[in-house]
C-alpha cells in the first residue's frame, strides 16, 4: 500500500506538442493518501484514461512524475509497480478454472501452494465466489468474470492500489448495483488504495471518498462528494455531478446584488469586487429550487416521474429551468413562481465560482 | 397505428423465448420494454420488425395481419444499442441512405435531410464521416436515419446503454420531443427502470420470455400486478421480506409490526410476502405514517446528495435509499423508517393484494 | 407466407447444384464404377465386385505409399504449426512493418505449385543449383535425385518454405483479435512470457489454428504437384506419396479398376482422418 503522488504531470500522444489542445492531460498535481478510494470522473475523452495508464506505467508521461511513497515510478515498468488492475471487459484466462485465475499471480510470484490455497479461499468468500471454484472461468456471467479480475488483484498482499477502468461497463443494471456495493464493501473491509475511473457520477460519487473531476485534460475539481454536489468550483462540474444537473442562468450583478432577466436572486457568494467584462451565470441544482407563493414566475412546460421524486422543467421565457419535487407532491397546472434556496444559489464568473 | 401482438409465441428448437403473448400497444408516447438482458425485449423487437417470423400466433398492425410480411415490406426503422452506420459515408449520406433506397428525388431528400439533422442537431456535422463523431453523435445518426424516412413503426432496442452518462441524460430527454408530433408507433426496449419511468408512456415489463404486465407506465410501477413486476420495475431492487398477518396487525419480526391495512383486513391470517421499495425506507422520520425497524449497518453508499444503506434485521437483508448524506458508522444498529402506506402485499405466489 | 420466400431461395442456389454435380458427383460415381469392374480396353467391363478393394487394402505397395504420406503429413505438421505460431508472435503487432511482413509472408502463397516444385528442383540441384552447390561445399553429401534421405529433407523443405505462411497468416489473425487489456492484466500478474503463450494467446488462437491444422492436413494428404516435378517419385520409390502413386497406377499401368479402388480408399481415408481432427480439437468447445 501506498502514498500516490502525481507531480507535474503533462502527456500529449504527439511528438511535439505546441498547441494546447495537443495536450490530452496537462498540468496535473495530485497526491492521494494510502488506503483511500478515490474516483477519476470525466466525459469521454478528458484524459481519466490517460491519467490511469501513467498511474499503472503503460504510458510514459511526457512531463512529470510519478511518485509511490516517495519513489520516483515514472520509469518503472508495469509488472515493477505493484499495482492490480480491473479493465472495463472481463479478462479471465479461460482454459483455468476459477480458483486457477485467482491463483495465478501468486504462483507467478512463487508463493508455497498452501499460503495460495489460504488466501485464495478467504478471497473467494469475500467475493461470493467460494461455491464457482472448480469452474471454468470462461464460464461465468459478466459481473461474475469481474469478480475475478478484481480477486486477481485483491489476493497480492504486495499491491499499492488497484484500479478499475470503468469497471461495470458490461454489467446488467440489477447486477450492476449489487457489484457497486460489493466494491464499496470490499474497500470498507480491505481498505486498500482503490483508484476508480468512470464516466458515471452516481458510480464514481457512491464509491470514492475523494472524487477527481476532469474535463478536456484539466482536473476542475478535487473534492468529497458532499463538496462536489454542493459547492462546485465549476459550472461544468455543477452540470456533470447531479441527475438533472445544475440549472445554469445568465445574469447580472449590479452594486452586488445578483439579477436574472430582471428578478433579484440572492447568491451565497456575493462578489466583494466588480466583475468587469466577465461571462456571470448563477447556478443553482434543481434539489434546491422549490415552488414557492412567491419568486421568479415561470410556466411549467413538462413533468416527468422518476419513481421517488418528479423531474418539473418550467420556463421563464425561453429559459429552461428545472426542479426536483417529491412524489406525491401536489403541483400546480400551468404557471407557478419559483424560489432559489439562498445558501446553495452561486455566482460563476467565466464558469469558475466566484470567491 | 395500432400495433398488436395476438397469442404470438416465438421457440428455437426445444426452447421457447417467448411464452404465448397478447398485447395491444399504444398509438401515442413509447411503448417500453423492460427486462434484464435475454429476458426476451430483443426477441419481440424482432418479431415486431419482420425480421424472424413467430412460431404461432399473428402480428396485426394497422389494422391488417402483417404475420409472415418480411421486414422490407414493411415501413420500419430500428436503432440498436452498438451505433450502425455506414462507417464509409458522411453524416449526411447516412441520413439521406433509407431516401435514395425509397428512390426519392435529390431536392426531396436534401429538404428532408436537413430538417431532420436540424433536429438532431448534427447541421455542423453533415460532412463528417461516424469514425470523426463521438458516440453520442454517433447514434444521433443512426436515430435520424431511422426518424428519416417517416416509419410507421420504430424499434429502439437500448440505443442509449452504450452512451456516457450525461449523453445519455441529454438524449432521453430529447427523444419523447422528437417523437411528439410523429403519427408512429415507438417500442423502446431498455434493462434500465428509472429510464423506463423517465421516458414514461406505456411499459410492458418482461420477464424470461413472458410479459408480466403492460400499462401506463406510472401505474404498472405504483401499482404492480404481482412481485415479479415490482422486483423488475425497481431500482435500487425493492425489499422483500415474509411478513404475517395476526388479527389487526401485520408483523415482520416481533419487534416489527404495524396496523394492517384496511385492504388486508378482510384476508385470512397466515403468512404474505411483503415489498417495500428502497426510497420509502428512510434514516429519518420524514412526516409519512411510517413503523420503525432496527438494521446492523452493513454497506453505507454515501454519495453526495443522497445515502444508499444497506442493513441487515434478523435473517433480512434490507436496503434504505434517503435523500441527504447520513453519515451513518457501518457495523453499528441504526433505526429506520417503514413508510407503510407504501407497503405492497404479495400472496405466497407471488400475486398483489388488491391488484 | 414465410415458406413462399424459401422457395425463392432455392432458385439462387440451383446453378451450384448442377455445377457441383458435374465437378464432383458425376466424376465420383464414374470412380465407384470403375472400382467394382475390370476391363481389357475395347470399352469391355466385367463385373468383380469388391476385389480390387480386397486386393488394395492387403497390397504391400499401397502401405508402404500409406506410410510414407503419413510421415510426410506428420512431419510437416510438426514443423509448420509451431514454426508458423512462433513467425506470427514475432512479427510487430503495429506500425509500418506490418503490411510488409504480410506481404513477403504472402508470396510463397501466390506461387503456382507447378512452379514451386521447378525453383526447388533447380535450387537444389547437386551440381549447379545453388542449395545443392552450397550443402556439398560445406562438405555434405547431397544429391536429392539418388539420395533418400536428401530427397526426403528437400521435399520437406519446400512444403515448409511454401505452405508455412499459411500457418503464419491464419495465426497472426488470431493474435491481433487479442485485446490489449489481457496483455496488460497479464503484465499485472506478474505471468512470464511463456504463461502469456500458454494461457492468453494459444487459448485466444484455438479456432485458427484448428482451421490451420485441418487446411494444412488435407493438402499435404492431397500433394501432387510439387513432389511430382520435383522427385517424380524417386529415388527408387521413396518419396512416393499416395498421390503420386495413384497417378502411376491408373496412368502409367492403365490399371483402372484398382486405381479406382485405391481413389475410393484415399478419399476415406482423409475424410475419416479429417474427421477425427476436427472432433478432437473442437471436443473442448463444445465441454464448455
Amino acid at each position: 500500500m501506498a502514498r500516490i503522488a502525481l507531480d507535474g504531470l503533462r502527456h500529449s500522444y504527439l511528438p511535439q506538442p505546441q498547441r494546447p489542445e495537443d495536450w490530452a492531460l496537462k498540468q496535473l498535481d495530485l497526491e492521494w493518501a494510502d488506503g483511500g478510494a478515490y474516483a477519476l470522473l470525466g466525459p469521454s475523452g478528458c484524459g481519466k484514461t490517460t491519467l490511469l495508464n501513467i498511474i499503472s506505467g503503460l504510458v510514459r508521461p511526457s512531463e512529470g512524475r510519478v511518485l509511490f511513497d516517495g519513489v520516483d515510478l515514472t520509469d518503472v515498468p508495469t509488472d515493477k509497480r505493484r499495482i492490480a488492475q480491473v479493465f472495463q471487459f472481463p479478462v479471465v484466462y479461460d482454459t483455468m478454472t476459477v480458483y486457477d485465475n485467482l491463483a495465478f499471480p501468486l504462483r507467478n510470484r512463487g508463493i508455497a501452494e498452501p499460503e495460495i490455497k489460504a488466501k485464495v479461499h478467504e478471497i473467494a468468500r469475500m467475493l461470493d465466489l467460494d461455491s464457482a471454484l472448480a469452474r471454468r472461468a470462461a464460464g461465468l456471467t459478466a459481473d461474475g468474470k469481474q469478480k475475478i479480475s478484481l480477486g486477481r488483484g485483491l489476493v497480492r498482499s504486495d499491491v499499492n492500489v488497484i484500479m478499475f477502468d470503468e469497471p461495470l461497463t458490461v454489467i446488467d443494471p440489477h447486477l450492476k448495483w449489487q457489484l457497486r456495493s460489493k466494491l464499496k464493501e470490499l474497500h470498507q473491509r480491505t481498505r486498500r488504495t482503490m483508484i476508480y475511473v468512470t464516466h458515471d457520477q452516481t458510480e464514481a460519487l457512491t464509491f470514492a471518498d475523494k472524487v477527481v473531476v476532469m474535463h478536456d485534460g484539466t482536473v476542475v475539481q478535487v473534492g468529497s462528494p458532499v463538496d462536489l454536489f454542493e459547492r462546485p468550483q465549476h459550472t461544468f462540474v455543477g452540470h456533470f455531478i447531479g441527475s438533472p444537473g445544475m440549472n445554469v442562468l445568465p445574469c447580472e450583478v449590479h452594486d452586488g446584488t445578483a439579477l436574472f432577466a430582471g428578478h433579484r436572486l440572492p447568491v451565497q457568494n456575493p462578489p466583494k469586487q466588480p466583475l468587469n467584462g466577465q461571462r456571470l451565470e448563477i447556478g443553482v441544482r434543481p434539489e434546491f429550487v422549490t415552488l414557492a407563493p412567491e419568486g421568479l414566475p415561470v410556466r411549467i412546460a413538462k413533468v416527468s416521474d422518476g419513481g421517488r421524486y418528479r423531474v418539473v422543467e418550467a420556463l421563464h421565457d425561453s429559459q429552461r429551468i428545472k426542479l426536483l419535487v417529491d412524489e406525491d407532491a401536489s403541483l400546480p397546472a400551468d404557471t407557478a413562481h419559483l424560489r432559489f434556496d439562498p445558501g446553495h444559489t452561486r455566482l460563476y464568473a467565466d464558469g469558475w465560482l466566484v470567491s | 397505428m395500432t400495433l398488436e401482438l395476438r397469442n404470438v409465441i416465438k421457440r428455437v428448437g426445444a426452447d421457447t423465448h417467448i411464452h404465448e403473448t397478447r398485447v395491444r400497444f399504444a398509438e401515442t408516447g413509447f411503448n417500453i420494454l423492460l427486462g434484464t438482458t435475454l429476458a426476451g425485449k430483443t426477441t419481440l423487437l424482432e418479431l415486431m420488425a419482420g425480421l424472424t417470423p413467430p412460431s404461432a400466433g399473428e402480428i396485426w398492425f394497422d389494422g391488417k395481419n402483417v404475420t409472415g410480411v418480411p421486414v422490407q415490406k414493411r415501413n420500419v426503422s430500428m436503432v440498436y444499442q452498438q451505433f450502425i452506420n455506414y462507417p464509409n459515408l458522411t453524416v449526411y449520406e447516412n441520413i439521406a441512405s433509407p431516401l435514395r433506397v425509397a428512390g426519392l428525388a435529390r431536392a426531396g431528400i436534401d429538404n428532408r435531410v436537413r430538417r431532420i439533422a436540424e433536429l438532431l442537431r448534427l447541421t455542423p456535422l453533415l460532412a463528417r464521416r461516424p469514425a470523426e463523431l463521438s458516440g453520442g453523435q454517433q447514434q444521433r445518426t443512426a436515430l435520424a436515419r431511422a426518424l428519416v424516412k417517416d416509419a410507421d413503426l420504430v424499434l429502439l432496442d437500448e440505443p442509449l446503454a452504450n452512451l456516457d452518462f450525461k449523453l445519455r441524460e441529454e438524449l432521453r430527454d430529447e427523444l419523447p420531443k422528437l417523437f411528439a408530433d410523429r403519427r408512429c408507433t415507438v417500442v423502446f426496449a431498455t434493462s434500465d427502470p428509472v429510464e423506463a419511468l423517465l421516458l414514461g408512456g406505456h411499459t410492458a415489463t418482461i420477464h424470461a420470455g413472458r410479459i408480466t404486465q403492460f400499462g401506463p407506465t406510472p401505474e404498472v410501477y405504483r401499482q404492480p400486478a404481482d412481485l415479479l413486476t415490482a422486483q423488475i420495475f425497481s431500482h435500487p431492487p425493492i425489499n422483500i421480506a415474509p411478513i404475517v398477518k395476526a388479527g389487526d396487525a401485520m408483523v415482520v419480526s416481533d419487534a416489527v409490526r404495524w396496523p394492517a391495512p384496511a385492504a388486508l383486513r378482510r384476508l385470512s391470517d397466515g403468512p404474505y410476502v411483503l415489498g417495500i421499495r428502497p426510497h420509502h425506507v428512510s434514516p429519518l422520520r420524514n412526516g409519512h405514517q411510517a413503523a420503525q425497524i432496527e438494521g446492523r449497518v452493513q454497506i453505507a453508499e454515501l454519495s453526495g446528495s443522497e445515502s444508499v444503506i444497506h442493513f441487515a434485521h434478523g435473517k433480512l437483508s434490507w436496503v434504505s435509499h434517503s435523500p441527504g448524506v447520513h453519515p451513518i458508522e457501518v457495523g453499528g444498529t441504526t433505526r429506520f423508517y417503514v413508510e407503510t402506506e407504501r407497503c405492497l402485499y404479495f400472496t405466497a405466489d407471488g400475486a398483489r393484494i388488491g391488484a | 407466407m414465410g415458406k413462399t420466400e424459401n422457395q425463392k431461395a432455392w432458385f439462387f442456389v440451383l446453378p451450384v447444384f448442377v455445377l457441383v454435380a458435374f465437378n464432383a458427383l458425376i466424376p465420383l460415381m464414374a470412380v465407384v464404377n470403375y472400382s467394382v469392374q475390370e476391363t481389357f480396353g475395347n470399352n469391355v467391363f466385367f463385373f468383380e465386385g469388391l476385389k480390387w478393394f480386397e486386393e488394395v487394402l492387403h497390397s504391400d505397395r499401397f502401405h508402404a505409399s500409406l506410410l510414407r504420406q503419413l510421415a510426410f503429413t506428420g512431419t510437416i505438421l510438426a514443423i509448420e504449426v509451431p514454426l508458423g505460431v512462433a513467425i506470427a508472435l514475432s512479427m510487430p503487432r503495429r506500425g509500418p512493418w506490418v503490411s510488409v511482413c504480410l506481404v513477403l509472408m504472402a508470396l510463397p502463397l501466390l506461387i503456382p505449385w507447378n512452379v514451386v516444385g521447378a525453383m526447388w528442383n533447380i535450387f537444389a540441384l547437386p551440381d549447379i543449383g545453388l542449395l545443392g552447390r552450397m550443402l556439398n561445399g560445406l562438405g555434405f553429401n547431397y544429391n536429392y535425385t539418388q539420395q533418400p534421405f536428401s530427397a526426403w529433407a528437400t521435399l520437406i523443405a519446400m512444403d515448409v518454405w511454401h505452405w508455412t505462411s499459411l500457418v503464419v497468416l491464419l495465426a497472426y489473425a488470431g493474435l491481433s483479435a487479442i485485446p490489449d487489456a489481457y496483455y496488460q492484466a497479464a503484465k499485472i500478474d506478474g505471468a512470464s512470457s511463456w504463461a502469456v503463450l500458454r494461457h492468453i494467446q494459444l487459448p485466444k488462437m484455438k479456432r485458427v489454428l484448428t482451421i490451420a491444422i485441418l487446411l494444412r492436413f488435407m493438402d499435404s494428404f492431397n500433394i501432387y504437384t510439387e513432389p511430382f516435378v520435383l522427385t517424380g517419385g524417386g529415388p527408387g520409390n521413396t518419396t512416393t506419396l499416395l498421390s503420386i502413386d495413384l497417378v502411376k497406377m491408373a496412368l502409367g499401368q492403365f490399371d483402372l479398376g484398382r486405381a479406382a479402388a485405391m481413389s475410393i480408399v484415399y478419399f476415406l481415408i482423409i475424410l475419416l482422418l479429417s474427421w477425427i481432427f476436427y472432433a478432437a480439437m473442437t471436443r473442448e468447445e463444445g465441454r464448455s
